[in-house]
Formats: structure tokens, sequence, C-alpha cells
């Protein structure tokens, strides 16, 4: 019986709820100092003087690392690794110095107490479509074009009979994984060794031969278990290059973790969207010209543009289209990855459009979207391997009950709740990118896989596993897997949901190799030092038929909204998907309710307050902060449709960590429309900015 | 963060004369809060005063009714207490609709009562701040605001008290009993907590060094029909937005006594006097409701973020009462 497809719990699940399994910052080193970092207290300027003498004083305080004194680094492609090297500071909590000290308090108790003087200029730390810095960048993250047109969208869209003009906006929005940022740095015979909590130990790796100088077999990056990332682990960040620069300094080990409150910027977040879409349709609903105009903001240090307007370019109909993308370049902290970057803001702009699109032409909002269905994709040209967001919208409307639903907003009552429902699409880019594994047979019939990919607790590990089993053809038992280290085979971050797809191509082709190998060991009999195999994915990934593939989804929403305070709360969310094929099906619905979880959090409850006075968000804990949990969703269901797509991978897979985020926080705002009438258009939906437009009980 | 003493005291009497002694100190008991602001360097005590070992967590019924909650009775016995659930189950619905489980577990009643603002600003020594650190200005009037008050503020502060438990307890008319170096003495509840006036960072009427023993609760014959409405952002743990306590008493439709308190408006649990007075004697409808909650919130000066709050303490307090007196519309 095949091991892909069969639930499995976590293989290290046992460890981590005992406390066996060892995050960054809890391996036992002897010697080891602990680091504090020291945030900018102004928002653009220069240091002027660093007073490290209070610091000192402090019983136990080693040493403080600042631009005036740290380790010369190589400047590389990221120069927001290039910490403590100048005195110029691009934003408010820019890490400026590291305190090391015997123990975490001192640590903390002498960054408290170095003394820095600025010479302060003005900044500006407000993103608006009016700020006069907004520039085309050369391109969007990951590389895709910045603008796209097709057709003539002015003429097309002044033509159609329907025509939607709306703007949407989102605000910052901060990763957090319940492990903040942690690093063990410890320097040996000029190699560097590090525990690092990151989404992929051999770009950290690769991060820090650059910057350090180094040969990348000098540097060992290890990362054994994580606390989850949501993409602002995808790339080596401060901590770790900060540790390793305390270390040497210091000559000892040194322990690096940042605190809750230190995650809220540094690290990367969500970039705020002003996002214009624009609809014409026909009476009937069909789309004849579609124009998505994204505006964000980057940082002084390092441009990042998110590719907001991407999810429109592929996902409908229209014959006239275009696309934008503007960033301005604001005194503030480098936006990053926050589980899909682009694809998740822009989809609740364009899936918001979509259900203003069907209130206006009187269609339902599954059938509007059944209308606008494509069959090649309207931006590259190129035919779909799979394309089931119809088949998912079907489904997921059954299952839902939508059949009978009256469109008709504002009019449903339970007792004191106004009770709506509401629809999104969704979709994600389904890739795969080149990987290495090997597979060993041991002399007693066991076998070990090894490939370093990333589990952040997505139960990553348990998927390989499980391939490997059924490309060994052996009992899954007798197999071994290893995984989070860069001395094992290269391989790509846990980010970008190419992971266990790309990851389960190199294992299967390891395994396969051996399998094959071991059908001609004479006598069958494995050498004392085993039998191993290596296999890169790189020339069959490059190879790839060129074909647009995207996993689908459909969300279906049900809230309900009181009349009296206008306190939002979700029923009901329901979830279907066509992701090829399903490799644990309890960690896979994880991940799919885990995303959807999280776009109703950015949908009514998350956002990062910025005062302009300081340039930095006031809200910076989870008490204040808030982040949707448990109690927040009453009943949450992810399905899936069953998929082959022979075109993807040999595993069959999509990727499903972020599929299930995008188009949710729409499918929510859909429903809040539907329950009360009124279309909030800036994220989150709360009370305040419903209450005085209720209707009347 | 700061190095500081420890110290477990055999009584009262010590813990209040270790108090006095050092001007840097602080009672300890949950947790929940000062540690957090020992971490974030907002309070910065020389000496810890643990009180936790101290014989105050019992809950006594008193002669002649009334009860005496221990100023260390958990947030989570006391919500769960029989005599409590019984006798003024206002006290379990407000703990209930406070904090989280774990939080709850630790949390005591006197330091629910003295908890600290959450005025995002007050939190964050790298913002100005008169509470934390007078002199340097309040960043909150001007800033973001939305959660602050709309009662009772000055310029110097516009924060709000936290606690859900303690407009509970306004409503109810309780006392505390507190000893301090002077000896033993009582304060209501709805005099312990201060508007900010020219001075935020003096919170409450405590004489410096007193420590809270006991929370003591009044009988009251229309107890149990009562009610606690929270407004929050969201079903999992989070802060008040506004709420309301309530006790109604009728006779007939008339109203024969009231109790109203508002959270997360002010400086401090607000008892609303002036609704109480409005309703009083009259015959009950839901106008009357919220002609009460007008005259109450007459006196508001909402910030620039904030003024959703008066029309929300108004529906929620004409729901309440309407509740409570079987005639809520739906």
């Amino acid at each position: 019986m095949s091991a892909v497809g069969r639930e499995h719990p976590r293989l290290e699940g046992p460890d981590k709820v005992t406390g066996a399994a060892r995050y960054a910052v809890e391996y036992p080193v002897d010697g080891v100092a602990y680091g504090w970092v020291v945030p900018a207290a102004a928002t653009r300027g220069r240091i002027t003087r660093v007073d490290v003498a209070p610091a000192l004083a402090v019983p136990g305080v080693l040493d403080v690392l600042h631009h005036g004194n740290a380790p010369r680094l190589t400047p590389g492609v990221d120069d927001t690794l290039f910490l403590l090297q100048e005195p110029t500071v691009h934003y408010r909590g820019e890490y400026v110095a590291v305190v090391v000290a015997d123990s975490l308090e001192a640590a903390r108790e002498g960054a408290r107490l170095v003394r820095i003087d600025y010479d302060t200029q003005p900044h500006s730390t407000v993103l608006s479509e009016h700020h006069p810095g907004l520039y085309r960048p050369d391109t969007v993250n990951p590389g895709y074009p910045t603008d796209t047109t097709d057709g003539d969208f002015d003429a097309g869209f002044a033509a159609a009979e329907v025509r939607l003009d709306a703007t949407y906006r989102t605000p910052a929005y901060h990763n957090n994984p319940m492990e903040p940022h942690a690093t063990t740095a410890q320097w040996r015979n000029g190699r560097l060794l590090v525990h690092d909590s990151t989404q992929g130990s051999t770009p950290v790796q690769a991060t820090l031969a650059q910057l350090f100088g180094l040969p990348p077999e000098a540097v060992r990056v290890v990362a054994e278990h994580v606390g989850g990332g949501f993409g602002s682990k995808g790339a080596a960040k401060a901590p770790v290059v900060l540790a390793a620069l305390a270390a040497r300094q210091v000559d000892r080990p040194v322990r690096l973790a940042l605190t809750r409150q230190q995650l809220f910027g540094p690290l990367g977040y969500r970039t705020p969207t002003i996002q214009r879409v624009r609809l014409g349709a026909d009476a009937d609903g069909r789309i004849a010209a579609i124009c998505h105009d994204a505006i964000s903001q980057t940082s002084g240090v390092h441009e990042f543009a998110e590719q907001t307007a991407v999810y429109t370019r592929s996902m409908y109909a229209g014959r006239h289209r275009r696309t934008t993308h503007r960033l301005a370049r604001l005194d503030v902290p480098t936006p990053f990855w926050m589980r899909a970057p682009g694809e998740c803001p822009g989809a609740y702009a364009l899936e918001s459009a979509l259900d203003e699109l069907a209130s206006a032409c009187g269609v339902d909002p599954v059938e509007l979207r059944i209308r606008n269905d494509v069959t090649v994709d309207p931006d590259s040209g190129q035919p779909f391997s799979s394309r089931n967001l119809v088949a998912c919208l079907r489904e997921g409307a059954r299952r839902f009950d939508w059949a009978d639903r009256d469109p008709t907003p504002g009019v449903r009552r339970l007792g004191r709740w106004l009770i709506g429902t509401g629809v999104a699409g969704s979709s994600y880019p389904a890739r795969s990118r080149a990987a290495a594994a090997a597979a060993t047979a041991a002399p007693d019939g066991t076998f070990e896989v090894r490939i370093n990919a990333t589990d952040i607790g997505t139960g990553a590990r348990t998927a390989l596993w499980q391939v490997a089993a059924d490309a060994l053809e052996v009992p899954a038992d007798r197999i071994t897997i290893r995984i989070g280290d860069s001395d094992l085979p290269p391989a790509g971050v846990a980010g970008g949901s190419m992971g266990t797809a790309s990851w389960s191509w190199a294992v299967i082709r390891a395994c396969q190799g051996l399998r094959d190998r071991l059908r001609h060991v004479p006598g069958a009999a494995v050498p004392a030092d085993g039998l191993t195999v290596e296999a890169s994915t790189a020339d069959e990934v490059r190879a790839q038929r060129p074909l647009a593939r995207y996993a689908y989804g459909a969300h279906f929403v049900q809230v309900r909204v009181d009349a009296d305070t206008g306190e939002i709360r979700v029923d009901r969310m329901l979830g279907m998907f066509a992701v090829g094929r399903v490799v644990n099906p309890s960690t896979a619905r994880s991940q799919l309710i885990g995303g959807m979880t999280m776009g109703l959090s950015m949908a009514l409850h998350e956002e990062g307050l910025l005062d302009e006075r300081y340039g930095d968000w006031v809200n910076h804990d989870l008490a204040t902060y808030h982040v949707s949990a448990c109690a927040d969703i009453e009943r949450i269901e992810a399905y899936w449709l069953p998929e082959e797509d022979p075109e993807l991978n040999p595993a069959g897979v999509k990727g499903i960590g972020e599929i299930g985020i995008v188009g949710s926080a729409a499918a929510v705002a859909n429903a809040v429309h539907h329950a009360t009438g009124v279309r909030v258009r800036d994220l989150p939906i709360r009370l305040d900015k419903l209450l005085d437009r209720l209707p009347a009980g | 963060m700061k190095a500081f003493r420890y110290h477990r005291p055999a009584d009262v009497a010590e813990a209040v004369a270790l108090l006095d002694a050092e001007p840097a100190a602080a009672y300890l008991a949950g947790g929940t809060n000062l540690v957090d602001l020992m971490k974030l360097g907002v309070q910065r005590p020389e000496l810890l005063v643990d009180v936790t070992g101290l014989p105050l967590d019992t809950v006594e019924v008193l002669p002649g009714g009334g009860l005496r909650i221990g100023a260390t009775v958990r947030n989570s016995d006391l919500a769960a207490d029989p005599v409590i659930r019984r006798e003024h189950p206002l006290l379990s619905r407000a703990l209930l609709a406070g904090a989280s489980g774990q939080l709850r577990n630790l949390a005591t009643t006197a330091g629910n009562l003295l908890q600290r603002t959450r005025c995002v600003y007050f939190q964050d020594t790298g913002k100005a701040c008169n509470k934390r650190e007078p002199g340097t200005g309040c960043a909150a009037r001007h800033g973001q605001n939305r959660d602050l008050a709309i009662l009772g503020w000055s310029e110097l502060c516009v924060a709000t008290h936290p606690s859900d438990l303690a407009v509970a307890l306004v409503a109810l008319d309780a006392v505390v009993e507190a000893h301090d170096p002077g000896g033993a003495r009582e304060i209501p509840v709805a005099e312990l907590h201060r508007t900010p006036g020219e001075h935020p960072e003096r919170e409450t009427s405590l004489p410096r060094g007193a420590l809270i023993t006991a929370v003591r609760v009044p009988p009251l014959p229309f107890a149990r029909r009562c009610t606690y409405l929270k407004a929050r952002d969201r079903a999992s743990f989070a802060f008040a937005v506004g709420s309301v306590a309530a006790a109604l008493d009728l006779d007939g439709d008339t109203v024969r006594d009231v109790r109203l308190a508002y959270g997360a408006v002010a400086h401090r649990p607000w008892r609303a006097y002036r609704a109480e007075e409005a309703l009083r004697g009259r015959p009950f409808t839901a106008e009357l409701a919220a002609q009460a909650a007008d005259a109450e919130l007459a006196a508001a000066r909402p910030l620039p973020h904030n003024g959703f709050k008066v029309p929300l303490i108004r529906n929620l307090t004409v729901r309440a009462l309407t509740t409570l007196a079987g005639t809520a519309p739906r």
C-alpha cells in the first residue's frame, strides 16, 4: 500500500511535545554568551556618537558591537544584512548595536544603557497614492515584469456596459511565527557553525560565506526544528549575521534570540498596499477589460517590490488587460515575504472587486467567476497543466449549500446578529526548483535519506519520508530521513509553496537510483559501509515544458455581525482546493486551514498601526497586534479534489503552504458586505468601520 | 533587565514594612502584568515582595450578607466559586470575559484591580508617556488612540484602565481593604482609581506601600439580575473596546434601582451615576435606557480615533438594560 496519501502524524511530534526537539538557541554549548540588539531611536539620520561605557559597566557585559568596532563584512546582494558597518540609520528600530554578556539579563540591561547620539533628518514613512517619490521598479518579486498590458484597456473599459472602479487598502502585516528569529553562532578554527531559525539553511550558508569572505564549506548552518516563519525566515536575516559578528568579536559562542516586540519590522513584513481595480463587463458579468494598479512601499536599504497585481494577470478572463506596480521608497524597514506575497493582498482586491461586479450585474458571485474562467493563461498564452478553479467553485458551493443564497445584502437576522455569506476564488503558482538528495542503503535492510530540506512545522519531514518509502518500495519504518543541515545535499527554502514539490522530486530520484542499484548488487548484499546514490534535479527542472502551473481553490465563508456593536464573528469557513496529489492529508489540512485562518486574521484583526511622528508601528506584541486564534473561527473545513497532473513533478504535488490564505480575506470581506450591506475597502474590517452604517433594526 | 531582590514575607505586616523600607519596591502576585513590564523596562523595581504566600486566598461570606474576596484569590478560582456565581454572577461574567484561561489561572483579585494601562505608548520606553515618565508628554493624545479614553481624560494622559473585573466591582459598590504603614484602611473601589488630571503617574488613591488584602462586596438584593457586555475586536483573548456592567431592579415596570458602569472608556472604571439617576423611579423603556446613556455620555470628549465608542457604549447600555428588563426588542 502506498505511503503517500495516508495520514501520518509528524515524525518529530513526540520530541516536540516532550521538549526533546532542539530549536536554534536550545543546543547546549559550552561557554556561550548572549547577544541583545539595540534598536535605533532615530528614524533617519546618522549616528554621531556611541557611548558604550554605561553598558560595559553592567556586571557580565563583555562587549558592545556597533559600526565603529564590529568586524567588517563584504557587501553583498542584500544590504539589509550589511549590519553594524556604517553610521547611517535608515529607519526607526534598525539594529545599530549588539551587547554581548555572560547572561541574557545582563545583555538586555546593557542594551538599555548604550547611549547613541544621532544627527536626525526629516523622515517619510506613510504610504500614499500621492507620494511624490512613487517610481516604477525594474521587476517585482521574485522577478516578474513590473507592468503588463494586452489589448486596449482604456478603450475596452470605456465601452463596457458595467464598470467597476474601486480602490482597496491593506495595512502593514507582521509575520508572527511562534518562534522568534534566533541563532547560536560558533567559530572554530576559522569555520563558522550556526544553529539558525530559518526556512532554508542552504541559502543562509551561501549568504554567510559571502558576507564573511569564507568558502561555503567553511560555514555550516543547522536548522533541525524551526517554529514557523511565514516567509520572514525565507532568507538569512539580521540575527544570524549579528550573532556571527558577535561570536567573532568576543571569541565565544553567542546566542541571539529576538523578543516578540523586536519582530515587528526589521525582519520583514507585508507591505501596506493601495490597489485600484477596474473591471469592465457586459450585463451578464463577462469581463472585457481588467486593470489592477498596485502601490506598495520599500525601504531606503534594499528594494523589495511586492508583486501585488500578478494574481490578476492569470486568474480571470478579459480581452483588454493591464497591471502596474509602483513603489514608494520610505524611511521604513524593508518589506519582505509574508505568506503568499503578491497573491495574498492582490487576491483580496481582485476577489472583492469581482464580488462588487457580481452585485452590479445581478449575477451570483460563484456564477460570475465561472463565466470568467479561461482555458489558456491570459498572461503567458500558455495552456494550463491543470486548472480546476470551476470544479472547486462548484464542489465548494455544493458542500456549503450556496445554491439557495439570497443575494440581497443586510437582510438576514438571527436575533441580534446580521448574517452573510461570501465567496472568493484562489490560486497560487505550482513551481519547483532544483534540489539534490542522497539515499543510502545499509546492510541491515534500513535506509537513510538525506536532503537539506527544512521543516518549519508544516510536516515536510514526514511527507518526504512517505515519498521515500514509496520510491524505495520498502516499509516506511525502515527509513530514516535527515533534513535541516547545510552539510546535507543542497536544497532550496521552505517557501513559495515549492518545498514538497522540489524536495520530493530529488528524494524520489535518489531513491529510484538506489533501488535500481540494489537490483544489480551481486547476491543482493549491501556492502558493510552501505550503498549511496545521490541525485540532482537541476537538469530535469530546467527542462520542464513551458506550461502555466497553478493550484486553485474557492473559499466560502459565513459571518455574523452584531447589529448593536458591529462586532464581526466568523461562523464558518470552507475551502475547496485542487492541489495535485496530497501526500499527508492530516498535515495538508493543517496547512490549508492555517492559511485560511490567517486570511481571516488579515481581513478582521491584524494591522500594524504606524505613528508617523516616530515612524514605526506602535503595536508590537500579541496583545495589541491581534492574530486570529481558535476562538475566532467556529467551524473550519478544508477539502480537496482528486487531481492528477502529470506535468508537475514526480510526486504530482502542488504546494499547499500559501493557497489557503489567497482569497480568504476577500471571502470574509464579501460575507461582511452580504451581512450588512456595508462595503469596507480598507482592511482590517473592525466594528468601528461598521457601527454607524449598519441597517436599522 | 535590571537585577532585583526578591522576598516572600511571612505576614501582611512584614510585607508592608518591606515596601515601606524600600522606595523602589513592588508587590508581586500573579505577575501577569508586572513581569512583562519589567522585561520591557517600563517598571524597574529593586525589590519584589511576593505576596502569593500570604493567607489572602479565600472567599468568605460575611455575617449579614456580602462577601470578602481575598486579594490573592486567582481570577479562575473566583470566577468558578459557587458562592460568587450564586451571589454575584456579575463578577464571574466580567472575569470570564477577560484575558485567557492561562492568565486567569495566575492573575489575582487585587492584581487585576492594579494592572496598568495597555496604552501602547506607556508600554514602549521609546515613546513619550507622562504616566511612565512624568513630564515627557503624552504621545497618545495625538497618536494612535482608537482604544483610549472618551471620558475623564486630561491633556497629560488619555489612557484607559484595562480591567473587566474592576468595572463589575465598581457597579457593585465594592470596597477595598488595605494595609499600609499607617494601619488598615478601606477605600470604595469607585474611589480607588483616579482620573489622570495633572498626575497620570498616580493611578490609585492607595497610600505608598499599601497592600490590598481583600475586596468586600456588599449584598445587593437584585445582584442576580445582572449582565456584563464586552465589545471586543476578536473572540479570543482581547481587552475591551468598550464594556458595560449592569444590574437592574424593577418594581412592575418602574426602575426601583439600577447599577451601571462602563469599561475601556476612562482612566478608571466608570460608574455611570448620571445614567443611573436618569433611570431611577421612571417606567423602564428602551428609549429611557438610551436617554440615560446619553445623559452619561454627554460629558464624553472623543479623541480623533475613538468617536465610535460613544454610540458603542450607548448601544451596549440599551442592550444590557433591555435584556435585564426582559424588553429586549429581539
